[in-house]
Parts: C-alpha cells; sequence; structure tokens
C-alpha cells in the first residue's frame, strides 16, 4: 500500500484531542452535574423553604428553618450528643490506633494475624455488628455484665442508661474505627526510614520513649493529623449504631439520625434541608482541615 | 517500503508566549542518517514529534514522499519511532510488543478484541503471518531467545534492541529515534552506534536521529543538523560542521575536547591578533573589532614564540592526551592541547611554554558569533 | 524483668485483640448454640448440644436471606460497573489529555470529595420520589454511579503511567479507548482492585440511603434486612438472629481474609473512608 493510498480514509477521524478529552470526561461531567451539582442547589432552595415532600403549596421563608434549628431541642441534643461522640471517639480512636500500629509494627512474624484481628471489625457490616454488641452488653444475657457480676458489681445497663447510651455507641465507634487507623499508622509508620532510628540511637536517644519523641512522633505528624480529620468527619456521620440500637431512644439522637427523622419519616423537607446544610457545613470544615494540612505538611 | 524523503517547510510551534521552533526548514533525503543535534531545550525533540504526528506544527507543512502529511494522524504516516524510554508495552511479551503494529495494521478493530476476536475469519492466517515477520526482525536484532520475556525481565540493551525490532518490523517510511542510546551505560552506547549505523547500511532506510551528544551524531550521520532557540545553525556532513563551524555555537558544541576559543582583535587592516599577537591571518573587509578565534585541540602545539602559557595538568587517553594550559593574559579560560602520547611537550622547569597553532585551521567569529573566513597571508602563525 | 518487658507488648495485642474480636465470637458461638443455653454466658466454644442448623435455618427463613444477599451482590456490582466505566475515561482525560475546563473539572472533583453522600441524600430522594422509582435496583444505585473518589485514585495512578508508550501505542495505531483500558488502566490494576474491594465493602454495608429509598423487603440489601429482622425479632430469638448477623458479616469478612492485600493497599493509597 503507498502512502497515497492510506491518506484517503485517513483525514476523517483527525479528531484533536480537546474533542476526545471533552468526550471521555463527559460521562462523568454529566453525572457531576445530576448527582452533586444540582441536588446541592436543590437542597440549598429546599432550606429556605417550608417545603414539604407531597405538599400542595410551598412558600419561602428565608432563614426561618435555620432560627427554628437553634432553637429546636432535638436538633440541639442531637449536636451535643454528636459533639460528645466525637470527643470519645477522636482521641481514643487515634491514640489506641496509634499505639497498637507501634506494637504491631515491631512485630515481625505475627504482624499478619494482628492485622487480622484488628482489621476485621472495618469490614464487617455494621448495622449486623451492632445487633451483637447489643446482645454482648445486654445486662442480664451478655458477657460483659457476666464479667462484671462476677467481679461483684452491679450489671450495668449500657444501652438503657440515658449517661451511658453516647458513650457506649463510641465505645462502639472506636472498635470500628481502630483496625482503620492502625493500617494507616503502619503505612506511615513504613515511610519512617530506618537510619533515623540509628542515628537518634548514636545521638543517645536512648529509651524507647526518646525515640520515640525525637523521630517517630514528628514523622508521624501528617499521618496523625489525616488520621485525626478522617475519624473527626466519620464521627460525625455516625448513623448505623443510633438506627440498630436506639432509634434515638432516651435522647439518643445524633445529628444524621435527626436529619433522617425530619426528612424522610416526618416529610419535613425544608426544615431537613436545612439541617443537612449545617451538618454539611460542619464535614466542610473538618474536610477543607484535612485538604489544606495534607498540601502543607508532608515532609517525607 | 521504499525509503522517503521527509520535508518540513517553514514549521513553527509555540507553547505558550514561547516559540520553541521559529521556522524550520528542512529537507530529509530518502536513505539519510540525519541528526538533529543541540542542547536540551533546543526544540529538536519537538521538531522530531512533529515529524512523528504527536505534536501539531502550529505554522508550515510536512511532507512524505512529496504527501503532505501535516494534519495526519501518528498511526497513519507509517513512520516507525524509538523512544528514550524505549517505551516497551509492560504488559506484553517481547514477542508481543513486536507484533503490535503489525497487527493494529493487519487485523481489524473487531478481530483486535480480546477473546471475541478469535472469532473473526482469516484472523489465524494474519497471526501466522504475522508470526513470520516477528521471528525475521528478532532474528535481524538478535533477541530470538527473548521472545517469550516481559520488559521488566530485559536488561537495558536488550530493551533497545526490542524497541528497534517493533520499529523494523513494520517496514517504515522512516525512523525516528529519540536520544535512543541515553540510557546505556558507555560501553554499550559505543556498541549500539556501531549496530544502529550498521542497520542504516542494511537497510537503507531513511533515519531521523535525535540526541544532545555530538559523538552519536558525528559518527553515525550522514548530515547533522544542529539546533539551536529554536532554529538550525547549520545542516551539513559531519566534516563540514568539524571543519568549517558556520556559527560559534555550532564550534562550541562540535569536537571532544571542546574547541579552544580565543579573544581576537580584527584591526582595520582586516589583520587578526590573538593576546597582541600577529596571527597572520587576514579577516573579510568591513569586518573589524572584537572577534573570537576557535583552535581545535589538536591544532594547537608546543612552538617556540607566540601565547605564553603555563602547564596546569595533563590527561593520559592512552593513544593521545590532553594537556590543560593557562594561557599568560587569560586567567580564567585554560586551553587545552591534545598530543599524541609519544610526542614530546618541550616546557621548562616551572612548566612554561610557547603555544602556536595551524593558522589554516583556525576559526574565526565575528562579535554576532557568525563565521568570518580568513585568508592566510603571512608564512608564520604565531 | 526482662521476660516482662518482653511480654508486655503481646499482652496489650492480645487484651486489644480480645475487644476487638469478641463480638465475633461471640455471634459465632451464640449461633450454633440452642436457645435454652442462651442464659449459659460461658465461652467456652462448644455448646451442649448443636443447634446450629436449626438457628441458620431460621434465620434463612424469617427474612428473605437469599434474596437479600442477591440484592447486595446486583447493588454492589451495577454500582461498580458503573463507577469504573464512568471514572476511568474521565481519570485518562484528567491525567492524560488536554480539554478546556479540565481545571474546573478537577477543582469540582475534589470539591466534590468532601461532600458526604449524606449530605445529597434528601433531594436526590425527592428527585426519585418524583420520578417514581423508590423502591428499585436503580434508586439504590443510582447516587452512586459517579465516584469522584474514584476519578481522583485513577488520575493519580494514571499520571505516572509513561508518557512514550502513550506515544509509541498512537504511532502503532491504537485508539483512544485502546490506550485508555487496554494500557493505562492495565499499568493501574493494582489501583482498580483497591478501589473495587473499597467500593463493594463500601455499599454491601451501607444503611442510609437503602433505608431512605428501599421499603420492599425484596429490594433490601443485607444491612437493611438486618434491620427489618432485628425489629421483628427483638428479644426473641437471639440464635438465629446471630446466625442472621453472621450471614450477613461473612461475605466480606470472606473477601477480606482472601483479599487482605488489597483492603490494606486500599486505604493507604487513599486514607479516604
Amino acid at each position: 500500500m503507498t502512502l497515497a493510498e492510506r491518506l484517503a480514509p485517513v483525514r476523517r477521524r483527525g479528531h484533536s484531542r480537546a474533542v476526545i478529552g471533552l468526550a471521555f470526561a463527559a460521562p462523568a461531567v454529566l453525572l457531576l452535574l445530576a448527582i452533586y451539582i444540582l441536588p446541592l442547589v436543590a437542597l440549598t432552595g429546599f432550606s429556605l423553604t417550608d417545603y414539604r415532600l407531597g405538599a400542595l403549596s410551598t412558600e419561602f421563608t428565608g432563614t426561618a428553618n435555620f432560627r427554628r434549628a437553634f432553637g429546636d431541642p432535638v436538633f440541639l441534643r442531637a449536636l451535643r450528643n454528636t459533639v460528645l461522640y466525637a470527643a470519645i471517639v477522636i482521641p481514643l480512636g487515634v491514640g489506641l490506633a496509634l499505639g497498637i500500629a507501634l506494637l504491631v509494627h515491631s512485630r515481625t512474624r505475627s504482624r499478619g494475624i494482628w492485622e487480622i484481628a484488628y482489621f476485621l471489625p472495618v469490614t464487617a457490616t455494621l448495622v449486623a455488628m451492632a445487633t451483637v454488641w447489643q446482645f454482648v452488653l445486654h445486662p442480664s444475657l451478655g458477657p460483659v455484665n457476666a464479667a462484671i457480676r462476677w467481679f461483684g458489681f452491679e450489671p450495668v445497663s449500657f444501652l438503657a442508661d440515658p449517661a451511658l447510651i453516647i458513650p457506649t455507641m463510641a465505645m462502639i465507634g472506636v472498635w470500628q474505627v481502630l483496625g482503620f487507623n492502625m493500617v494507616l499508622f503502619l503505612a506511615g509508620l513504613t515511610g519512617v526510614p530506618k537510619d533515623l532510628y540509628e542515628a537518634a540511637r548514636l545521638d543517645g536517644a536512648r529509651s524507647p520513649l526518646d525515640r520515640f519523641l525525637t523521630v517517630t512522633w514528628p514523622l508521624l505528624g501528617p499521618t496523625t493529623m489525616f488520621v485525626a480529620v478522617t475519624t473527626s468527619i466519620s464521627a460525625f456521620k455516625v448513623f448505623e449504631t443510633v438506627a440498630v440500637l436506639t432509634k434515638g431512644r432516651s435522647g439518643s439522637e445524633v445529628l444524621l439520625y435527626a436529619i433522617y427523622l425530619e426528612g424522610f419519616e416526618y416529610a419535613e423537607t425544608g426544615y431537613a434541608a436545612a439541617l443537612t446544610l449545617l451538618f454539611l457545613a460542619i464535614v466542610l470544615v473538618l474536610s477543607i482541615g484535612q485538604t489544606l494540612h495534607l498540601d502543607r505538611k508532608v515532609h517525607y | 517500503m521504499e525509503p522517503q524523503s521527509l520535508e518540513l517547510t517553514g514549521v513553527g510551534k509555540g507553547f505558550g508566549a514561547e516559540d520553541v521552533l521559529r521556522s524550520i526548514d528542512l529537507a530529509i533525503r530518502p536513505g539519510e542518517f540525519l541528526s538533529l543535534v543541540g542542547m536540551s531545550g533546543c526544540g529538536k525533540s519537538t521538531l522530531l514529534r512533529i515529524i512523528a504526528g504527536l505534536e501539531t506544527p502550529d505554522r508550515g507543512r510536512f511532507t512524505i514522499g512529496g504527501q503532505d502529511v501535516t494534519a495526519l494522524d501518528p498511526a497513519d504516516r507509517n513512520l516507525a519511532m524509538v523512544f528514550q524510554s524505549y517505551a516497551l508495552y509492560p504488559h506484553m511479551t517481547v514477542r508481543q510488543n513486536i507484533a503490535t503494529p503489525l497487527r493494529m495494521r493487519q487485523l481489524s478493530q473487531v478481530a483486535r478484541l480480546p477473546v471475541l476476536g478469535r472469532l473473526v475469519p482469516g484472523r489465524a492466517a494474519a497471526m501466522a503471518r504475522i508470526g513470520v515477520q516477528v521471528a525475521e526482525a528478532a532474528e535481524t536484532l538478535q533477541i530470538g531467545h527473548l521472545l517469550d520475556r516481559k520488559p521488566a525481565e530485559l536488561s537495558g540493551g536488550q530493551r533497545q534492541r526490542v524497541a528497534l525490532a517493533r520499529a523494523l518490523v513494520r517496514d517504515p517510511a522512516a525512523f525516528l529515534m529519540d536520544e535512543p542510546l541515553s540510557n546505556l551505560d558507555a560501553k554499550l552506547r559505543a556498541h549500539m552506534r556501531s549496530e544502529l549505523a550498521a542497520l542504516h547500511r542494511r537497510l537503507g532506510a531513511t533515519f531521523v536521529y535525535v540526541t544532545h551528544d555530538q559523538i552519536e551524531a558525528m559518527t553515525m550521520s550522514d548530515r547533522i543538523a544542529l539546533m539551536q532557540a529554536g532554529q538550525i545553525e547549520q545542516l551539513g556532513t559531519p566534516t563540514e560542521l568539524y571543519e568549517r563551524p558556520a556559527t560559534l555555537t555550532v564550534a562550541r558544541f562540535i569536537g571532544t575536547p571542546a574547541i579552544n576559543l580565543l579573544p581576537a582583535e580584527v584591526d582595520s587592516a582586516g589583520r587578526v591578533r590573538v593576546l597582541g599577537l600577529e596571527t597572520g591571518l587576514s579577516a573579510p573587509r568591513g569586518a573589524t573589532g572584537a572577534a573570537t578565534l576557535g583552535v581545535r585541540p589538536e591544532d594547537l602545539r608546543p612552538g617556540r614564540g607566540g601565547i605564553r602559557a603555563r602547564v596546569l595538568h595533563t590527561e593520559h587517553h592512552g593513544a593521545d592526551r590532553y594537556v590543560s594550559v593557562l594561557p599568560e593574559g587569560l586567567a580564567d579560560r585554560p586551553l587545552t592541547l591534545r598530543l599524541a602520547a609519544g610526542a614530546s611537550l618541550p616546557a621548562d622547569a616551572d612548566g612554561r611554554l610557547h603555544l602556536a597553532f595551524v593558522a589554516e585551521r583556525a576559526h574565526l567569529f565575528g562579535a554576532d558569533g557568525v563565521r568570518l573566513d580568513c585568508h592566510v597571508d603571512a608564512r608564520v602563525s604565531a | 524483668m526482662p521476660v516482662f518487658r518482653r511480654l508486655l507488648p503481646l499482652l496489650l495485642l492480645g487484651l486489644g485483640a480480645i475487644f476487638a474480636l469478641l463480638p465475633f465470637y461471640w455471634m459465632v458461638l451464640t449461633s450454633i448454640r440452642p436457645p435454652a443455653e442462651i442464659f449459659n454466658i460461658s465461652l467456652w466454644p462448644v455448646p451442649q448440644d448443636f443447634h446450629a442448623a436449626e438457628n441458620y435455618a431460621k434465620a434463612a427463613s424469617a427474612v428473605p436471606m437469599a434474596r437479600l444477599m442477591l440484592n447486595g451482590a446486583i447493588v454492589c456490582l451495577g454500582i461498580l460497573v458503573v463507577q469504573v466505566a464512568t471514572a476511568v475515561p474521565a481519570a485518562f482525560a484528567l491525567a492524560k489529555l488536554r480539554f478546556p475546563g479540565q481545571r474546573l473539572f478537577l477543582t469540582l472533583v475534589i470539591a466534590a470529595l468532601c461532600v458526604p453522600m449524606q449530605a445529597l441524600a434528601l433531594p436526590l430522594y425527592v428527585g426519585l420520589a418524583s420520578a417514581r422509582l423508590l423502591n428499585t435496583y436503580f434508586a439504590l444505585m443510582a447516587p452512586f454511579f459517579l465516584s469522584v473518589f474514584a476519578i481522583f485514585l485513577f488520575r493519580q495512578s494514571f499520571r505516572s503511567y509513561p508518557d512514550e508508550i502513550i506515544e509509541a501505542a498512537r504511532l502503532d495505531g491504537f485508539s483512544w479507548m485502546e490506550i485508555c483500558w487496554g494500557l493505562v488502566l492495565r499499568g493501574s490494576l493494582p489501583a482498580l482492585a483497591a478501589f473495587s474491594v473499597f467500593s463493594i465493602v463500601a455499599h454491601w454495608n451501607d444503611l442510609y440511603w437503602p433505608l431512605i429509598v428501599v421499603t420492599d423487603i425484596a429490594y433490601a440489601p443485607p444491612p437493611l434486612g438486618v434491620l427489618f429482622f432485628a425489629d421483628a425479632e427483638s428479644g426473641a430469638d437471639y440464635g438465629a438472629l446471630m446466625a442472621g448477623a453472621a450471614m450477613i458479616t461473612a461475605p466480606m469478612v470472606l473477601c477480606f481474609l482472601f483479599a487482605r492485600r488489597q483492603f490494606i493497599a486500599g486505604i493507604t493509597m487513599t486514607g479516604v473512608k
């Protein structure tokens, strides 16, 4: 075949790179519009009205929904509960995971087994495991209270005592997040060069604590920050445990559960939209902190 | 396929505000080995990528064998390219890598599909034909024993051969090579230079070869296009570039050790002086003032009179030695002499000596860097 | 003392592991015990009377267990296929092509990474409800068809694919589709594996969205089924309840045990849950 012969059919497919690029991105762009951008616009719109799903008339109410939220005892309680939940999950979920990661990292042969043990809760279906926890913590049937009785104390009703419900659920939250955070810390630890420990040894860092403070902790700084932020975001999204264990009984609502009730059980669409925007604002502040921090502080 | 001529006319290309190629006119003859040489950023790679069709020029035309292909897709130009990193498909065996350009040409889109393709009639026969061609190409490059390995299991030199085989197998209108030897170690590079030159002689195909290494260009090319700042400074045979560099840039770039450059002065009569000494050279009419005189290291030698200098150190290179000397009056610009190993160096105890050079072989460049053709009027040189 | 020093880390790890594994152990143990032994709080693994068959049979008949599993599989695979089909070309365009609006698109993708699905649930629900699409597989899957996370992950991974191979492929005559799916994605198989695991686990375990759009148990994925089951059975038959929980948890746990490396790579590659 000569060059002249192959010229003719070719001109047709002289697509420029830009056209190809647009064509490749198009499905994702359309979905981005349909799933993110339009819904966010609609959400903002709903939040300014008294729209109820299926209602015949809707009125513009301005910021009334937002003002209502800050006078709504249920929402305020949900906010308080969520903050309390996060205040327990974040330090324990990060601190314990770091401790476990340090211990697991120093195991050479048994490392895989520990990884599996701690990671199992991450993959398990939380809804199912919440029912298991309910049973494990049962005042008369569960092994935890059996142990408490064996030590001679009164049994504790973890999921009925209003003062204990949120801490108990936070404990389940810690149980679920530990393995996830441990894996992140382990990845961070493999990024710490071995020479640094040897250098620190020669420089006089004698005890393991010294070496942790001079080498590990500073180098794990970015990882720790990242883990803390992801943990806090997932803490603010707590939902399953409440939906299974209490259904908001005894004042145990959390943010997402309150939104779920208003929006989908009571069909208060406008009000739920306002609550959703408040929820989104909290998550965004945390995520933006995460993005900014990631940009700035990766120093290895 | 017959070797084709490649012709660029007024080709220009800019990225953003910057012009990478000004206006390139270059006619590459059928069957020629042409090297594009220059420092990094001179535009040589962009020019090659325009030839390949990977970049579209902003201005100008490009023809292959007289056909305008400026707007043609790279796949349809029938050019083969060997990349600096070899660009082998990592998931394919050597055999599949070499077969790929043939598969893409000889099988339809449907026949190329992973499983479904096997159902297309005639595919088996086409694949058998391809297999024969692959075996021939592998034979030529002596990689027959590597056909079932993956690129990751090959050494740099072997990958290089696979990339060449992949280019060779398709019988292209021309071969384009983008610094193909730069990832090899020095010894292998020297060996592959002679192999590439032999391959070119055997195939008689058109080769366009991009390199920043003037030795590669000098040893393999029929002609060299030396590029600088998006323009071709000089186009000529290796000898022409070495013997008659058109500009200071060319003189500096070609030759190792590098040419010695001496500040020169042209008086109103056209006489050329270096460091206040007569050189016996006359510049053409009208060229007066500051200039630069270039002398190759082999043309500089110890003499009885002339430039006074002091020996700094000597490098032994077997048959040759390079002597670095510091002339008086040129504080920080040592010169290099290239002497045969056995030649004597008449320096005194302090390492002092006089330097002379062959006037006929010196090159004079004006203040603008352009060559000034001198004639030698005196019998003696400085 | 040195012995104690050596054993202390093991002791701590062991205590933590008991905390992590206790619910699993108790779940499996209860699921094979007869109702009469429910009050037996001993941790001894062998029940006096094996009751596994009865418990698991009861769990499988109280809710349409097979149906739940099938729904879970359909939804997870459907979501994954569309996510990959849309994210891979978009990521390829972002990583290796130039097109107008590219920067804006990338910015939007990164911004969308910060928006949790729960924030979009309300308007998406209103839209699906007004289109009369509630209680369908489509409603379960639609909000997840676009994974901005996948786009971001694949873009990062694709960027490291050598440009020269893409150029060689163009000279060899590959179409852009073949370059994208046949070459570049093949170079990112670990990222694809990690993302697939991540996506399947996330959607198998998700409760929030199914709870909103599905009321008909015929379309319920496993977590919603557990919720129905737990509500119906509360307090009555723990053996069957635990058997149900074990069955629903098993696929992902097994998946993890078999693809541990991909799970861990998925998390470390991304760090996003």
